[in-house]
């Protein structure tokens, strides 16, 4: 989260920031979090015997253009990092909207799958594929939508001038974040996607 | 710490007034108080749960006795349970992490005070929403490990199960943010020298046990969050009927839940290796093997949890492998055991409270330790598990493994907490009677348990021979009880007492001894710097053995964290949004949102505060 | 055990990295190529996709494909995770509070894999 002046920058034990190594730890346990549904997903792969299977139902280039999307965004919010770090404001600002908006348009085709998918009949609750295939993305895409918003308070901050070089850890801890959640994707991608 | 160079920074000024009142322990952010919040409120449900326990045993205590009904029954064991691992020994061991952690490592608090008060505040609702199932007659009654599909919808149609399961998600969440917190602490706020191997011992126990916390609790949260779309949305993970495997449920709680147990071992691990060596006037023996067995531990503690599940039908192979890791861990506990007995062997032995419990403790764990590798081997498990044997197990390393270490560290750090030192008599009074009544209650359920005396089950019949254990047991258990009574009147007479106990009562190591009794808010007035494992005796012997009472200081120029009350409501917009959940089916997703709001809204709020 | 005199040393790590940082911290030039790397590996998944389901590879392909695919997968999770996150540059302290989770995580998915097949298959048996 964004933070006022960390009146108490304390020299550490590592010389890293508290809150570095705070949002990586918090990482290395999302990890868990992330590979128990993964696990799930692929210990009822293929044990449906009823229902749509996704063979019949996953979209390839919809989702395929998706995973570009997060691709590419973290491509821009690295960018908008490195801007905010060397004090280039025009180059935050631009890199995180576009960020923002792959970020947006991302949730918007998950969106739009998930519907689409209920409307072929498959729900939460008609077999094991839509249970986990629904838990596993949906998760994270709740994760998706909590890096938005972080995301859109770190541009705020950013767009009143409260962003410069040396609070570039708050932009920086949000992309840790984000980048982690596009990390996870390109293991989900293959693993539900590509192997059926 | 010599008062010279305190007296330098500290010239002018007053003494700092710290605060006291209702809304200084709301609004607190001080490792300190939190430690002492979290204390209390542990010690309380350890209370509840001991009350449960005994109506448990009131039951048994006679065959086919009526005392309970079984649905009573029921609640009980599983409230039971719950209770005393999430509620009791996690949190006793949180106060233990807070109150000690900075002062150990030489810091003024943690690296995130408001998370720190977030943590108490999230663990307090959620152990208030768990209980506040009582209320409506529907606490959980599935068993602590609430096996799948027991705790299906089908099931357990009432609330009883889904106050277990949000309830945990709560707790979840606070003991992962504390989790977070510690670990950076430990990594990142160690004053200087203190290199990773020259840390106390309870602080390299606290830190394993962190990593245990942040790499077990996404598993039982994932395996909850299946559980609720079970039961809410009728989906079917742990349901035959769907195509879905009651046993994944229990792989993934095992996964959880082997850790966990691991997470309630180890701070007494580190207590207990703290006291040995003050109690015997002896350095800890092989300070680097028992960092090292800890480490090997929590590594090897996720690779055995299915040696709870011998019974299931895995197949010659998952036995056998999970059997060897098991018997494997035993090894690194094994030489702990030895490093105790070396470090008190040939000291000079002060026999005071602490160590009656410290040695206490050893005699216990070493008893349930071996009846843990009974289990161990798939054959013999077989016969044992489900069984009264089990029961006995795990009581002798929580209880008396655990339970003992933790009473061991509370009258060693009392005086340092609150500045007065509990009644010897009385602690000793404590002790015996609490060693007399816990292997009075726990020994015979080795026997009843080998006879086939089932678990979790209301009652057994007439003429099994289980009577006359049964009945020891319920006596021992009553005897148990009421040396709890004895501590809790220690308490009170202490509190009377004024509060003149020295800084260094039992001629301490670590460098929390070299503070005022209880410390000042900031901890340190100068930032120590350390040379060795055991920094105050190291620094007593270049003296001449003693050192002089440390005085209380100005905090003239001490920068602090401002108090907050943001951290409590954000902890309550986390239980509005868990009692919105819960009544999800009546009230639809619109409280969840707005819980939703009220926590992003907090949460920014705490976020764009001055923080000190 | 020493005492210093004046409180906690004030610090500023944030200035003090940029400075020892952008010597050494790839530019957007290398981002981008990154970028195009991932997006590149990304496409050649969807290909070998596309060339194993319609047989465009022969047969022999169906065995290699997970495999192959979990090896692009790994090497666009390492790209993102040493550059982009920075890991490469970064002290040696975030790369273990990230690998060792992930080692438990892959013991943990392989080993679930690995029970459930063998649940799986006892349970024919009996039917």
């Amino acid at each position: 989260m964004s933070h006022a002046t960390h009146a108490l920058e304390h020299h550490t034990a590592t010389g890293l920031d508290n809150r570095k190594v705070a949002i990586w730890t918090f990482i290395g346990s999302e990890c868990l979090f992330f590979a128990s549904l993964i696990s799930t997903y692929l210990v009822y792969k293929g044990r449906d015997t009823s229902g749509p299977t996704p063979d019949e139902i996953l979209q390839i280039p919809l989702v395929t253009f998706g995973t570009a999307l997060l691709l590419f965004s973290s491509l821009f919010v690295v960018l908008a990092l490195n801007g905010a770090q060397r004090g280039n404001r025009k180059a935050m600002l631009g890199w995180l909207a576009a960020t923002i908006i792959c970020g947006l348009f991302f949730i918007g085709m998950q969106v739009y799958e998930f519907q689409h998918f209920m409307h072929e009949g498959l729900k939460l609750q008609t077999n094991l594929f839509g249970a986990t295939f629904y838990t596993l993305t949906g998760f994270h895409g709740t994760h998706v939508t909590i890096g938005v918003i972080w995301l859109i308070t770190v541009f705020i901050t950013a767009l009143r001038g409260k962003l410069p070089p040396e609070k570039a850890l708050n932009l920086e801890m949000a992309a840790l974040y984000w980048h982690f959640v596009d990390v996870v994707w390109i293991v989900i991608f293959p693993v539900v996607y590509l192997m059926k | 710490m010599a008062t010279s160079a305190v007296s330098h920074s500290a010239a002018h000024g007053a003494i700092h007034v710290e605060k006291t009142g209702l809304w200084s322990w709301i609004t607190t952010v001080d490792h300190k108080k939190i430690g002492i919040l979290y204390g209390a409120t542990a010690f309380t449900f350890f209370l509840i749960g001991g009350l449960e326990a005994l109506l448990l045993r009131i039951q048994l205590g006679t065959a086919e006795n009526t005392f309970l009904t079984p649905e009573a029954y029921n609640q009980l064991f599983t409230m039971h349970g719950t209770t005393m691992i999430f509620l009791a020994v996690m949190p006793l061991s949180a106060m233990f992490f807070n109150y000690l952690i900075p002062l150990m490592i030489g810091a003024r608090d943690v690296a995130f005070p408001r998370l720190n008060a977030f943590s108490y505040w999230v663990f307090l609702f959620g152990g208030l929403f768990l209980n506040a199932s009582f209320l409506f007659n529907a606490a959980p009654n599935a068993g602590w490990f609430g096996y799948a599909n027991l705790t299906s919808k089908q099931y357990s149609p009432g609330l009883n199960i889904d106050f277990w399961v949000l309830g945990l998600q709560i707790l979840g969440i606070s003991s992962l943010a504390a989790a977070v917190n510690f670990f950076t602490t430990i990594i990142n706020m160690r004053a200087k020298g203190m290199k990773l191997m020259r840390m106390p011992i309870f602080v390299w126990m606290s830190f394993i046990t962190q990593v245990l916390l942040l790499l077990a609790f996404p598993v039982i949260t994932v395996a909850l969050i299946l559980l609720t779309f079970d039961r809410v949305f009728g989906t079917h993970f742990y349901v035959p009927a769907g195509g879905g495997d009651p046993l994944l449920w229990q792989h993934l709680f095992w996964i959880f839940g082997h850790p966990e147990v691991y997470i309630l071992i180890l701070p007494a691990f580190g207590i207990v290796s703290e006291i040995l060596p003050v109690f015997s006037r002896k350095p800890l023996f092989g300070y680097a093997a028992m960092v090292f067995s800890g480490i090997f531990i929590a590594f090897l503690g996720f690779g055995v949890w299915s040696h709870h599940m011998f019974a299931t039908g895995m197949g010659p192979i998952a036995d056998t492998v999970f059997s060897l890791s098991t018997m494997l861990i035993a090894i690194p506990t094994g030489v702990k055991i030895f490093n105790w007995i070396g470090t008190v062997a040939g000291g000079s032995l002060q026999m005071r409270t602490p160590m009656y419990f410290a040695l206490g403790f050893i005699a216990m764990f070493i008893i349930g330790g071996l009846s843990g590798v009974m289990h161990a081997s798939p054959p013999a498990d077989l016969q044992q598990t489900d069984t009264y044997f089990v029961v006995a197990h795990f009581h002798y390393v929580m209880f008396g493994g655990s339970i003992f270490a933790l009473t061991a560290g509370a009258y060693y750090w009392w005086p340092k907490m609150f500045g007065r030192m509990l009644n010897e008599g009385l602690g000793k009074a404590h002790f015996w009677l609490m060693l007399i009544g816990f292997n009075l209650t726990f020994f015979p359920m080795h026997f009843v348990g080998l006879h086939g005396m089932p678990r979790r089950v209301y009652t057994y019949p007439d003429g099994l021979g289980f009577e006359l254990m049964n009945q020891i047991e319920t006596a021992g258990s009553l005897l148990l009880g009421s040396s709890f009574l004895i501590f809790i009147y220690n308490v009170i007479r202490t509190s009377r007492r004024p509060a003149d106990a020295p800084a260094d009562p039992w001629n301490g190591a670590t460098l929390e001894w070299a503070l005022p009794s209880p410390p000042q808010e900031f901890n340190f007035a100068v930032e120590p710097e350390v040379h060795s494992r055991d920094p105050l005796w190291e620094t007593k012997r270049e003296r001449g053995g003693t050192l002089p009472e440390p005085a209380r200081v100005s905090s003239a120029g001490i920068h602090l964290p401002n108090p907050s009350y943001w951290p409590l409501i954000a902890a309550l917009s986390v239980l509005a949004f868990f009692v919105a959940l819960l009544m999800f089916a009546h009230t639809g997703p619109w409280p969840m949102v707005a819980a939703g709001v009220m926590l992003f809204f907090s949460v920014c709020k705490w976020a764009f505060e001055p923080a000190g | 055990m020493t005492e210093h005199a004046g409180r906690i040393a004030n610090h500023a790590p944030e200035a003090h990295g940029l400075d020892a940082h952008a010597a050494d911290h790839p530019g957007p030039g290398l981002y981008l190529k990154i970028g195009i790397i991932l997006f590149v590996l990304t496409a050649v998944e969807v290909l070998l996709y596309e060339a194993t389901h319609r047989g465009w590879l022969g047969e022999w392909m169906h065995t290699f494909f997970v495999p192959v695919l979990l090896i692009l997968s790994a090497a666009k999770f390492a790209l993102v995770a040493m550059y982009y996150m920075h890991l490469k540059q970064d002290s040696k302290l975030f790369s273990g509070l990230f690998v060792f989770p992930l080692i438990i995580a892959a013991v943990i998915i392989v080993a679930l894999i690995a029970l459930f097949i063998y649940h799986y298959a006892f349970e024919r048996t009996l039917a």
